[in-house]
């Protein structure tokens, strides 16, 4: 770990102020950027603490939810009005690391925190998301936790976020605060696919500060989350699957469906969410949206798997949506 | 209720002052004016090193020292031959680099963090050659290790091709277990001060008196003017046999720095800078006539070793004892790749080869339709069928009747793929256990006071086992005091001599001499003496019996499995394990040990593997992020029985090891039963997901057709 020096404002104007300073960073739970840090996979020289800005209430608005940036994966995934009507979210929350992890966590840094690729917290490997330009070491290494959608010749590793997964399954917007601007961004435009920039993991601009995410109204039908995981608990997923499915007993009406662990970014299956719209529910549709899903997947190696598991579980909580007919 | 402390499930002793923080680890000692040493290791898996640059990492704030083979001191060379615990471990010694994360330099700094900042300065650039380090592609270049701990690499009994071919089923199958690392919680820290010439090291270490004579060999001083202190350990499972870095460079630093200097190993570091478990590939055969005895049994193991340190994992050594068969053969080969140094890793041998024996076993079992706890009894032996020499104790056939009986091994499912529930496939699996039962010599004093409180002093160690509670126990029930008026101190080298911690032999070993000690306390108290200022000092030895009698520990385990029929996940339901571990001295803290080694065995099956980029011989997934353990969701509800037992002939109190009979067949028990569950046999360890759900997604795959 390099020197660094820190502060911690008293207020978000003085926040997006700070963020000025050369090589700074914003620091919110730290579950992620310390651990870089300590590898120097991250060597920000300035650290602002924004764990303590008063970002976090949950709220309802316009009929759906605002989440401050600072509400903690516990508080987000315990709070009875994301339990009741964005289940789909709290299952995905608390399917993420460990409880002592979730209670320091926080909303806005679960979003931005980074791949879990073993050569990026590596420095004496070339990594372009790291040390950009140096080359990808998984592409013809250990790949088996990589990505097999969107991927590019520079970089072939995965958001490892489970909550991101299931906002993208709901239409989340992240609001997003700079001293002169305020904007909403749609959390499938908020992270990006790595082509020959890696080292971006999402849109934000320099000095940009997460401020809340909001959710629009609960989707009607019933929403799951499936991780597939190489333990039972605290493990990073293989393949996981936000589904949401509404239909009338024998037809589906609509479904949702986002993944996890398969690209650079939680992966909306657009494609496979419209060949389902209308048709008679049976085994068969859902394994064909599976299938759909993954169309295009490439494998790199020890992560060819990932391609018929990413169909297989689709299909799967589809199914367990499907079963819920929560209209 | 016994009316003795001794066997009683009593709470460690040392409990409380480890959850108030009040036990103090290698890594918590203070000392006045410390420095902090921080190891840079290399880069590359194999070359030479052309120069390291040290300008940067020298100029950086608050450093003091930065060393590096071109300036380090003269130490003794490093020797192949010998004990290869207590043999010289010279530290930058040359330019050679020998595996990826070896250690090349050391920065010490005034603080912790400005070493750890400045050892990043530090470059060192190589001359890179081509390295070994793909196990099974380098097996052309296996050779035969000259013995093993357990004696010759090779053994054969009767015609080994003659009884397969007389088999009415056989099994020929190979398996294969990855590389695991011990990584205890407890990182390996050392922490050494000098007092003029006499230098104290404080380290994490499980054989106090080998780290003790491999410190004073390799900086070439007097084994009186080193002192060892290992006063609590978090953890070793052999990983803290050996000495480290740490420990050297510490006191070459404090040497040079007139300055005490802690140095403390990386969580990534214990990866490559410690031991770890060697990779295996073993090809078993079994055949057996319809009545299921088996004509022949072959174990034959090829298992990873330093290039530049010879270990060899002795997976077969066990089988040579374990089933009766007239025909037999067991082989152990060494490859040699330029990896880390492989040593001893809780159960080494036995715990790997069971993996495979105890599949192939069940393996069988199906090809000759039979249960396999049924096959399992139809071959127990009546005699060593190796040695020629009886058992000194075997209740293997009570573990797995005991087992069977209170698993409610009756529900099996008879064909996988048919228990189901809801979107799991549900199995059920058993393996057999056996370690090796060691005793080493072991000197122990006591002493009592004019209060009748005694104090048991021994250079023994506790290494999370419950050492310090089982000799308090021994000495209350000897000396028939309160087990609160006895006092033990372990893990310091001015304690009399012992084996410490490995092997499974503490117990065995220190139990008896703590008891003989306290016995001649006794009889000079029944002299008329004392009670104060008594003391016995008393040496405790093995006789004869290992030669005249097959010395093991048993068990059976019994597992329960569900696979996921649509993503190929295996999860742990539920686990027993029966064990015949001689006589026990504290029924808690054994428990502990044989159901900590049950979990492992489950990890060692579901997830454990430090995985080798084959580019480089670097432990790619080297944090525990990466390498995965079983975590409290994946062992829902494990459970040990000990059946009540004593082996005179293993020791005089009756004891036999525990520590690592837990994991021993634990691992195979679960492979057997996600077999049982969905049809789908994996060889190759661990069975993750993806593995479990190529076999489901066969054509062929019975649980899929249902």
């Amino acid at each position: 770990m390099r020197a660094f020096t820190y502060e911690r404002p008293v207020d978000l104007a003085a926040a997006l102020v700070a963020i000025g300073q050369p090589g700074a960073r914003f620091l919110a739970g730290g579950t992620n950027l310390l651990d870089l840090m300590k590898v120097e996979a991250e060597t920000p020289q300035h650290l602002v603490d924004v764990s303590r800005l008063p970002l976090d209430q949950i709220s309802e608005e316009n009929g759906g939810l605002r989440i401050g940036a600072m509400v903690t994966n516990t508080a987000l995934a315990g709070d009875s009005h994301v339990r009741e009507h964005y289940p789909v979210l709290a299952r995905a929350v608390l399917n993420g690391a460990s409880a002592q992890l979730r209670n320091q966590a926080t909303t806005g840094g679960n979003l931005l925190q980074r791949t879990r690729c073993y050569y990026f917290y590596d420095p004496s490997t070339p990594c372009n998301k790291r040390a950009p330009g140096s080359g990808c070491s998984a592409l013809q290494g250990y790949n088996r936790i990589h990505a097999i959608l969107g991927a590019s010749d520079a970089c072939i590793a995965v958001h490892p976020s489970d909550m991101a997964v299931a906002m993208m399954a709901l239409d989340a917007e992240v609001e997003v605060e700079a001293p002169h601007s305020h904007r909403r961004i749609k959390i499938a435009d908020f992270h990006r696919l790595p082509g020959n920039t890696p080292q971006n993991d999402t849109i934000l601009g320099a000095g940009e500060l997460i401020t809340a995410v909001i959710l629009p109204p609960p989707p009607p039908g019933g929403q799951v989350y499936r991780k597939v995981r190489d333990r039972a608990s605290y493990d990073f997923a293989l393949v996981s699957v936000a589904a949401v499915v509404e239909t009338d007993g024998e037809r589906i009406r609509s479904a949702r469906i986002a993944l996890g662990g398969v690209a650079h970014k939680p992966w909306r299956a657009l494609e496979a969410e419209r060949q389902l719209a209308g048709v008679p529910l049976s085994d068969d549709a859902l394994a064909a949206a599976g299938e759909t899903a993954v169309k295009g997947a490439q494998g790199h190696g020890h992560n060819d798997f990932k391609i018929p598991l990413a169909a297989r579980t689709v299909a799967s909580a589809l199914a367990e949506a499907a079963k819920q007919r929560k209209a | 209720m016994p009316d003795t402390i001794l066997g009683q499930p009593i709470d460690r002793i040392d409990g409380k002052a480890k959850v108030t923080g009040a036990a103090r680890y290698a890594g918590d000692r203070r000392a006045e004016h410390p420095a902090f040493g921080v190891i840079v290791t290399s880069t590359v898996g194999r070359g030479t090193i052309n120069k390291v640059d040290i300008k940067e990492a020298q100029a950086a704030p608050g450093v003091v020292l930065v060393m590096s083979h071109e300036n380090a001191p003269a130490q003794a060379p490093f020797k192949h031959a010998g004990d290869r615990h207590a043999r010289p471990k010279p530290q930058l010694n040359g330019a050679r680099v020998h595996y990826y994360g070896e250690p090349v330099a050391l920065v010490v700094a005034d603080t912790f963090e400005q070493a750890t900042a400045a050892a990043r300065l530090v470059r060192v650039s190589y001359q890179t050659e081509m390295g070994a380090y793909d196990l099974a592609g380098n097996r052309r270049f296996a050779y035969t290790p000259a013995e093993l701990v357990q004696g010759k690499p090779d053994s054969s009994l009767g015609d080994f091709d003659k009884g397969f071919a007389q088999g009415a089923q056989t099994v020929d199958a190979t398996y294969t277990t990855p590389y695991q690392s011990h990584n205890p919680m407890e990182l390996v820290a050392s922490l050494a001060q000098w007092d003029g010439d006499r230098l104290t090291v404080h380290c994490a270490t499980q054989l106090v008196d080998a780290a003790h004579h491999s410190i004073a060999s390799t900086l070439r001083i007097p084994l009186e003017n080193v002192e060892v202190i290992s006063e609590f350990i978090g953890g070793g499972f052999g990983g803290k046999l050996p000495i480290y870095g740490d420990a050297i460079l510490a006191a070459l630093a404090a040497r040079q720095l007139k300055r005490p200097v802690k140095v403390t190993l990386t969580r990534q570091q214990m990866f490559s800078v410690t031991t770890h478990r060697a990779a295996t590939i073993q090809r078993v055969r079994l055949a057996a006539g319809t009545d299921g005895k088996l004509t022949a049994i072959a174990h034959e193991v090829m298992s990873q070793s330093a290039r530049m340190d010879e270990f060899v994992e002795s997976a077969a050594a066990s089988t040579r004892s374990m089933y009766a068969a007239p025909n037999r053969l067991t082989r152990h080969r060494v490859v040699p790749l330029d990896m880390p140094v492989s040593d001893s890793m809780r159960a080494p041998g036995d715990a790997v080869g069971q993996l495979a024996i105890e599949q192939a076993m069940d393996e069988l079992a199906y090809k000759l339709d039979l249960d396999p706890v049924e096959l399992r009894l139809r071959n127990e032996p009546t005699e060593d069928p190796e040695k020629h020499v009886p058992y000194s104790t075997r209740k293997l056939v009570e573990c797995l009747k005991r087992g069977a009986a209170e698993f409610g091994w009756d529900k099996r499912p008879s064909v996988p793929g048919t228990l189901k529930d809801g979107q799991w496939l549900v199995g059920f699996g058993v393996a057999a256990a056996i370690r090796g039962n060691y005793r080493r010599p072991a000197t122990a004093r006591v002493r009592m006071d004019e209060n009748r409180h005694v104090t048991v002093e021994m250079d023994m160690t506790d290494i999370g086992t419950g050492s310090y509670t089982i000799f308090a126990q021994v000495a209350a029930d000897a000396l028939g005091v309160p087990i609160g008026q006895v006092t033990v101190k372990l893990g310091d080298s001015s304690y009399p001599q012992t084996p410490g911690s490995g092997g499974s032999f503490g117990a065995a070993s220190c139990a008896p001499a703590v008891h003989d000690a306290c016995m001649e306390i006794k009889k000079k108290l029944d002299a008329g003496q004392g009670p104060g200022n008594l003391q016995a000092e008393v040496k405790s030895a093995p006789g004869e019996e290992f030669k005249k009698f097959s010395q093991y520990s048993y068990g059976a385990h019994f597992a329960e499995v569900g696979v996921d029929t649509s993503t190929g996940e295996a999860r742990l339901r539920r686990m027993l394990g029966v064990f015949d571990a001689g006589r026990i001295y504290n029924s808690k803290t054994a428990r502990s040990q044989l159901v900590g080694g049950m979990i492992w065995g489950v990890g060692s099956a579901l997830h454990e593997n430090a995985v080798v980029d084959q580019r480089y011989g670097l432990f790619v997934n080297h944090d525990l992020a990466g390498y995965h353990v079983p975590v409290h969701a994946d062992v829902p509800a494990v459970d040990a029985i000990m059946l009540a037992g004593f082996d005179g002939k293993s020791n005089e109190m009756g004891s036999k090891g525990v520590g690592e009979l837990g994991i021993c067949g634990a691992g195979a028990a679960v492979a057997n039963a996600i077999y049982n569950a969905c049809g789908v046999r994996i060889r190759d360890y661990p069975i993750t997901p993806d593995k479990v759900l190529r076999g489901l997604m066969r054509p062929a795959n019975l649980a899929q057709q249902r």
